[in-house]
C-alpha cells in the first residue's frame, strides 16, 4: 500500500495563446486530505478537469493505484473511481435529487431503489435530503448536498472538490469538514481546491502550489501560516488591505422599515429592514446567497422603486426615484452579477464605462455622448485597477471573472460616489486583486464616503467592515460594531445551519 | 342549416386522420425540443417528407417505401440544420426559417413533374369483424396504420422521457448542457439524434398529408401545418398527451367546421376558417396558465448553442 492513489507527472495542457498547466506533477497518498491552491487562472480548474477526464492532457502522466490512468471521459474516471464536486453546481434545476443523483453515477439503480439509497446515505453522513424534490427549489447549501451524495453514492477513492465551501454559512462548512473527515478516515482521498486559507490549514495534510500554470511547491499547509500559504501563491508579499482610523461623519443613507414583497416565484420577500449608515464608514451585510441580497441592492439602486420616505439619502426622500437621479446625487450600485446586470456583455469596455458613467462624468450633451471622455474613463479604470485586457475597445464578456470585477467596482469608485453600495464585490477575484479593490473602498470611506458592502465572504467583511449586518430570510438584524465580533458569532447571526445540524444534535435538540 | 348531415363517428374518424401529419411532427419537435434544440424548420421538413414520400411512392408502387423515403428525405434536411446549428454554431431560430424556406422551394423543384398524378392507395386497416363494429369499430379499429403508430409514438415518448436513462439525459442536456458536458454526457451526439428524430417524424407527417389525406402533390401542399405543430409543443407545455390533445383539437375544430361550412351554416367562412387557429391556442394557452410549473417543463438550454469550452 506504499503506492500513492493518484501520481501526476509532468502534465501540459496549452489552449491557443495560453499555457494552462506546464510540467505539473504531485501525488495524493491513500486517505490524505490534499490542497491544491492558486489564484485564478492559475490552471487549478484545468488540472482537476484532466483528472477527470473532461480534458486531454498534452503531454505528461497519470496514475491512478499504481497503474497508468488515461481517462477519455468522465464515464471513465467515475468507472475508476474518481469522484468530483464542481465548484459552480452541475445540476439540473428542473430535475428532481434522484434524477441528478442518477445522472451522476455510472449504474444507477431502478429510480425507488436509488431514492431509498439517497435518504440513507444523507441521514449517515448528517446531510438530510429528500429524493423527491426539484433542484431548482433548493438552498445553496442544499444543492451542494446533492452533488456530495452523487459523489458518495459511488464509494469513490478520490474526492475531487472545488470550492466547495464558498456559499455555506460557518457552521454548514463545519458539518462539511465532518463529512469530509469520515470519508477520510474510511480511507478516501480527498482533492481539495479552495482559496480560503484558513480552511485548508484546518482540513488538509499537504498542500500543492500552483502559478500561471506551474506547481511552485508544496507544503504541509498545517505548518504554515495563512499569510505564508497567500504569498506563496502570490509570489510576492501581500498587503491585507488596512483601514484608518477616522471620524464617522452624517447620516448619508437611511431606510426606515422598509418591506418589499418578492417579485417572482424564486425569489426572497425583504422584511422590515431598518439602516443607516454615516460617511467614512463600511456597513457590512453578510449572509447566504439568496437571503434578499439582490432585492436589498435592487432597491437601494433604484431599480424597485420604493414608497419615497422609506429611503432618504441625506436626509432627503428618493425611494421612488429612479437609478439615474440617484447617481446624479451620488448614491451609485455595484451588482453582483456581473454579466448581464453589472456590464452589458457584447459591448466594449468603452460603452460599459459610458452606460453608468454618463450621468456624473458629464459624458452627455444634448443628447450626443462624447465618446473621448468615456474612453479616458474606462482607461483610466483600467490603469487604475490594474483590469488585465489588451484595450478599452474590447467587449466585456472577453475579460476574466475577476479583470471584469475590478473594472465595474472600479467604475463607481472613479465616480467619487458619496454612497456607494457593492453587492460581492471581491467574488472570484483573486486574493492580490481582491486586496486592492478592498483597499479601494477602505480609501473611499476614508475619503468621507459612506459604504455598504454585501458579500457571502465574512473574512472579507471582517477585514473592511466599521458595522457588520446580517441577511437571513430577508430580515437584517441589528448591525453590530465589527471590532471584536467572532466568526462563531456572526455564523449565529447568519441563521446558523440551516437546518444542517439535525442529523447530529437531534437528541439534544428537545428542549 | 343541416346539423344533421354531421355524423359525429364519421367526424372523429376524420379528426384523427387529419390530425395525424401535426401530431407527428409536434411529437418530433418535443423530442427536439427536450434537447434544448429549437428547430423552427418543422415546415420545411414535412413538406420535403410529403414530395419524397410522394416520389418514392408513385416511382416504386409502395406506400410503406414512400413512408420510408419521406422519414430519410426530411432526416436529411433535418441533419442539414444539425451541422449547422450544432457544429457551425450559427443561430437555431435564422437556420430553422431558412430550412422552412429552403424546404418549401426545393419541393416545389423535386414535385414539378409529379402534380395532378394519383399515388398508389394506401389502404386503411381492418381488423376482421371489430372494424364493423358501429361506433367503436370506425374510430378505433378502421384507421390508416400510421395513425396507430402516430399513437403508440405518444406512449412511447411519454414513457421514454419518463422512465428511461436515455431519456433522462435528454432532459438533462436540454436543461442545462453546461452541466451535462461535465458529467460526461455527449451533448452533440444527444442533440444530433434528437434532431434526426425529429426531423424522421416531420417526414412521416408530410407524407401522411401527400399520401392520404390529399392525396396528390401540391406546392406548399403542408399550409402552415409545421407551424402549427411548433405552437402545439410550446402550448401544451412539452408533455407529450397535451401534444396529443393540442392536435387532436386543431384536426377536431378543422374538420368540424369544414362540416359546418358544408352545412351552409350562417357564419362567415373566413372564421370559420380561422377558429381551428383560434381554439387551439385558446384551449393551450389555459391549460399551460400555470407559469411556473410550465417553466420548470420549459427546456432551460432551449435555443442556446453549445460549445464545449475546456
Amino acid at each position: 500500500m506504499s503506492a500513492p492513489l493518484l501520481e501526476l507527472r509532468g502534465l501540459r495542457k496549452a489552449y491557443p495563446g495560453v499555457v494552462a498547466n506546464d510540467d505539473v506533477g504531485f501525488t495524493v497518498g491513500r486517505g490524505e486530505v490534499h490542497a491544491l491552491l492558486g489564484e485564478n487562472g492559475a490552471g487549478k480548474s484545468t488540472l482537476v478537469k484532466m483528472v477527470y477526464g473532461l480534458v486531454r492532457p498534452d503531454a505528461g502522466e497519470m496514475r491512478f493505484g499504481g497503474e497508468s490512468y488515461t481517462p477519455g471521459s468522465p464515464h471513465e474516471a467515475r468507472q475508476t473511481g474518481i469522484a468530483m464536486v464542481f465548484q459552480h453546481f452541475s445540476l439540473f434545476e428542473a430535475l428532481d435529487v434522484a434524477e441528478n443523483v442518477a445522472l451522476g453515477m455510472e449504474n444507477p439503480p431502478p429510480m425507488r431503489e436509488l431514492a431509498a439509497r439517497i435518504r440513507e446515505v444523507s441521514e449517515t453522513y448528517g446531510l438530510p435530503l429528500d429524493p423527491a424534490r426539484l433542484v431548482g427549489d433548493l438552498s445553496a447549501g442544499e444543492r451542494q448536498r446533492v452533488e456530495i451524495i452523487r459523489c458518495l453514492l459511488q464509494d469513490p477513492k478520490l474526492l475531487i472538490m472545488d470550492e466547495p465551501t464558498s456559499v455555506l454559512t460557518p457552521q454548514e462548512v463545519d458539518i462539511l469538514f465532518e463529512t469530509l473527515r469520515k470519508l477520510q478516515a474510511e480511507g478516501t482521498s480527498i482533492l481539495y481546491i479552495s482559496h480560503k486559507l484558513e480552511e485548508i490549514r484546518t482540513l488538509c495534510d499537504g498542500a500543492t502550489i500552483l502559478r500561471l500554470g506551474k506547481v511552485v511547491g508544496s507544503c504541509d499547509p498545517r505548518e504554515k501560516s495563512a499569510r505564508e500559504l497567500a504569498e506563496m501563491m502570490v509570489g510576492s508579499e501581500l498587503n491585507p488591505p488596512a483601514p484608518q482610523a477616522h471620524d464617522l461623519g452624517e447620516v448619508m443613507l437611511e431606510v426606515n422599515a422598509l418591506t418589499v414583497p418578492p417579485a417572482s416565484a424564486f425569489g426572497t420577500e425583504l422584511r422590515d429592514i431598518s439602516l443607516q449608515v454615516r460617511a467614512g464608514e463600511v456597513l457590512g451585510i453578510g449572509g447566504v446567497a439568496g437571503n434578499g441580497q439582490d432585492e436589498l441592492l435592487a432597491v437601494l439602486s433604484g431599480e424597485v422603486p420604493v414608497e419615497n420616505d422609506k429611503l432618504r439619502f441625506k436626509g432627503e426622500p428618493i425611494g421612488a426615484t429612479g437609478p439615474n437621479p440617484r447617481r446624479a446625487k451620488g448614491l451609485l450600485t455595484a451588482p453582483e452579477e456581473r454579466l448581464g446586470h453589472a456590464a452589458a456583455p457584447d459591448m466594449s469596455l468603452i460603452e460599459n464605462a459610458a452606460l453608468s458613467g454618463w450621468v456624473r462624468m458629464g459624458m452627455v450633451k444634448s443628447g450626443f455622448i462624447n465618446w473621448s471622455k468615456a474612453r479616458a474613463h474606462a482607461e483610466h479604470v483600467i490603469k487604475d485597477f490594474d483590469v488585465r485586457t489588451p484595450g478599452p475597445g474590447n467587449a466585456a464578456r472577453a475579460l476574466s471573472g475577476g479583470n471584469l470585477q475590478k473594472f465595474v467596482i472600479g467604475r463607481e469608485i472613479l465616480q467619487k460616489p458619496e454612497v456607494l453600495v457593492v453587492n460581492q464585490p471581491t467574488w472570484g477575484v483573486d486574493a492580490s486583486a481582491a486586496a486592492a479593490i478592498r483597499q479601494a473602498l477602505l480609501d473611499l470611506a476614508a475619503e468621507g464616503a459612506a459604504v455598504i458592502a454585501i458579500s457571502q465572504d465574512l473574512d472579507e467583511l471582517m477585514e473592511i467592515s466599521t458595522r457588520f449586518a446580517a441577511l437571513n430570510e430577508g430580515r437584517l438584524s441589528a448591525p453590530r460594531d465589527a471590532a471584536g465580533l467572532t466568526i462563531d458569532e456572526i455564523g449565529l447571526m447568519l441563521g446558523g445551519a440551516h437546518g444542517m445540524e439535525v442529523a447530529h444534535i437531534h437528541e439534544e435538540a428537545a428542549p | 342549416m343541416d346539423f344533421g348531415s354531421i355524423n359525429p363517428v364519421l367526424l372523429i374518424a376524420a379528426l384523427m386522420l387529419a390530425s395525424t401529419p401535426i401530431l407527428l411532427a409536434a411529437l418530433g419537435e418535443l423530442i427536439v425540443e427536450k434537447s434544448g434544440v429549437l428547430n423552427l424548420g418543422v415546415e420545411g421538413m414535412m413538406i420535403v417528407g410529403a414530395i419524397s414520400g410522394f416520389i418514392v411512392a408513385v416511382e416504386t408502387g409502395s406506400p410503406a417505401l414512400g413512408f420510408v423515403a419521406a422519414a430519410i428525405g426530411a432526416t436529411i434536411m433535418a441533419l442539414i440544420f444539425g451541422v449547422l446549428t450544432q457544429l457551425l454554431l450559427s443561430n437555431q431560430v435564422a437556420t430553422g426559417l431558412g430550412l422552412t424556406l429552403f424546404g418549401l422551394g426545393v419541393s416545389a423543384l423535386m414535385g414539378q413533374s409529379y402534380v395532378g398524378i394519383r399515388p398508389p392507395a394506401s389502404p386503411r386497416l381492418t381488423f376482421f369483424g371489430l372494424s364493423e363494429v358501429p361506433v367503436i369499430g370506425p374510430i378505433a379499429f378502421n384507421q390508416h396504420a400510421m395513425v396507430y403508430v402516430s399513437l403508440a409514438l405518444v406512449v412511447a415518448i411519454w414513457w421514454y422521457l419518463k422512465r428511461t436513462r436515455s431519456g433522462l439525459i435528454l432532459r438533462a442536456v436540454g436543461e442545462s448542457h453546461d452541466a451535462a458536458h461535465a458529467l460526461g454526457y455527449s451533448v452533440l451526439k444527444t442533440r444530433f439524434a434528437a434532431i434526426a428524430f425529429g426531423g424522421a417524424c416531420a417526414g412521416l407527417g408530410g407524407a401522411f398529408l401527400s399520401l392520404v389525406i390529399v392525396p396528390q402533390w401540391t406546392e406548399g401542399m403542408t399550409a402552415g401545418r409545421g407551424w402549427i405543430a411548433l405552437a402545439i409543443v410550446v402550448f401544451a407545455s412539452w408533455r407529450p398527451w397535451r401534444v396529443l390533445l393540442g392536435a387532436y383539437l386543431f384536426g377536431g375544430v378543422t374538420v368540424l367546421q369544414l362540416n359546418l361550412q358544408a352545412a351552409g351554416i350562417a357564419i362567415p367562412v373566413e372564421l370559420l376558417s380561422m377558429s381551428p387557429y383560434l381554439i387551439t391556442i385558446l384551449v393551450l394557452v389555459l391549460i399551460s396558465s400555470d407559469k411556473r410549473r410550465a417553466a420548470a417543463n420549459a427546456p432551460a438550454s432551449l435555443g442556446r448553442s453549445f460549445h464545449a469550452s475546456a
